[in-house]
């Protein structure tokens, strides 16, 4: 049985590793990211097998997912303003690497497969499974106030890393915002009946879904992130439905769920710090409410900014004079 | 022979084709898609060195680590393909630029 799977490991192991060659390799642009998703999806798999449901969660939902979406949609947008949309070849006015010379390609290959050589042997011969923070966290898991690992070191062991990273996204967006003002508004591609009818039939189902996943958190694998994720894919698909149309009107109102989740965390560690605490120490009666606040937040948080920075294009915001009678082009 | 090592080799090759791919690849969109996999890569490398013997749960720890860098690596890559947007909406069209510029 365990040589089955120890097989399973290793055919896997190598058909993430062609994957990841073919993304490279493969002409077509469209079928570059077809490759990538698969990729995701397969290490998804893989980091099941490493008892990790959490992190294959969000690697599948975030990492695959929204990525994809993003890949997708800036492809669109090649494709169109290049004028090859109607093509059934996808964008290929360059040939891959046509000005790299062929040393150099070989001198790279030779450093890149000297580093993976340094790297394995460091890992080969690094001791596995040697004392990590696995104690430390099971010692402390009573009073963090949920009763799943992962979400106890997330948002509360280690709650600065989580709060960064929703800064991280929430600089994303303001970024994504400014670079896209000056670009023509670019239509949406039109989307079939068929489309139409799985957005409708699929939005419920995602939305209790991505809830689920949230509240799940606290007890099993799941939370913010992967819930948050869950929900921006039902953004998604309301965009590309043509359900919901981005106004001018809304732009204060997505500001603001932009920075919920950082204004409620903030708000919290230094509430708690007010209380004569260090600053994520919450009290600890009050660490589950606490928690799942925060949680809730930055689950709106999230869900709203992975869609806007799959939209892109801040709404109602016109493009300088310069830069309209490109688009009028 | 553990899924722990299997998987951990997997990811320093993937890591090394990213690496490869970012120093090789002459396409943006396909550059950032080998540092996507670089960054993957390391994630791996993490994940396996969580892993412990089936009766002992994992280390929850570098989970954690994994799970925020793959937001963080979303955030990047939604700025990158934002730049590359317009980067490729400003090359499409180079005359225009220098009749506006008088104004």
């Amino acid at each position: 049985m365990t040589d089955l799977l120890l097989l399973f490991d290793m055919l896997l192991g190598l058909l993430i590793i062609g994957l990841a060659v073919a993304a490279l390799r493969v002409r077509d642009l469209f079928a570059m990211v077809v490759m990538f998703v698969t990729f995701g999806l397969m290490t998804a798999l893989a980091w099941v097998r490493l008892a990790a449901p959490d992190v294959a969660l969000a690697e599948a939902a975030i990492g695959t997912g929204v990525t994809g979406a993003l890949l997708l949609k800036t492809l669109y947008h090649l494709r169109r303003v290049s004028g090859t949309l109607h093509l059934p070849e996808a964008l290929s006015e360059r040939p891959p690497d046509p000005q790299v010379p062929r040393a150099v390609i070989a001198a790279n290959a030779v450093m890149c497969g000297l580093v993976v050589i340094g790297l394995a042997a460091a890992f080969v011969t690094a001791p596995l499974g040697g004392p990590g923070f696995d104690a430390a966290v099971a010692d402390a898991m009573p009073e963090s106030g949920v009763d799943h690992p992962v979400t106890a070191v997330l948002l509360n062991f280690r709650a600065y890393d989580t709060l960064m990273e929703v800064v991280v996204l929430l600089a994303a967006v303001i970024a994504v915002w400014l670079v896209e003002r000056s670009l023509p508004q670019s239509d949406p591609p039109v989307m079939g009946e068929v489309y139409e009818g799985f957005a409708r039939l699929v939005l419920p189902g995602a939305v209790v879904v991505g809830v689920y996943v949230l509240w799940a958190g606290a007890v099993a694998p799941g939370g913010a992130f992967q819930g948050g994720a869950v929900l921006a894919a039902v953004g998604l698909l309301l965009l590309m439905s043509h359900v919901y149309e981005p106004a001018p009107a809304h732009r204060a109102a997505a500001r603001g769920l932009f920075v919920l989740g950082v204004a409620v965390f903030t708000g919290v560690a230094l509430l708690v710090a007010w209380g004569g605490r260090a600053v994520f120490e919450y009290p600890p009666g009050l660490a589950k409410p606490l928690i799942l606040l925060i949680e809730g937040m930055v689950t709106i948080s999230i869900a709203a900014t992975l869609a806007a920075l799959f939209h892109g294009r801040e709404p109602g915001v016109q493009p300088r004079p310069a830069d309209t009678s490109e688009g009028a082009q | 022979m553990t899924p722990a090592l299997i998987y951990g080799l997997t990811g320093i090759v993937v890591f090394g084709i990213g690496l490869f791919g970012a120093l090789c690849v002459r396409d943006r969109l396909r550059r950032l898609l080998a540092l996507n996999l670089c960054g993957m890569g390391a994630a791996f490398v993490l994940v396996a060195g969580a892993w412990r013997m089936p009766p002992d749960s994992a280390d929850p720890v570098p989970h954690a680590l994994v799970i925020t860098g793959i937001v963080v690596l979303v955030s990047a890559t939604a700025v990158a393909l934002a730049l590359i947007r317009r980067l490729h909406t400003l090359e499409s069209a180079p005359e225009e630029i220098p009749e506006d510029t008088p104004e």
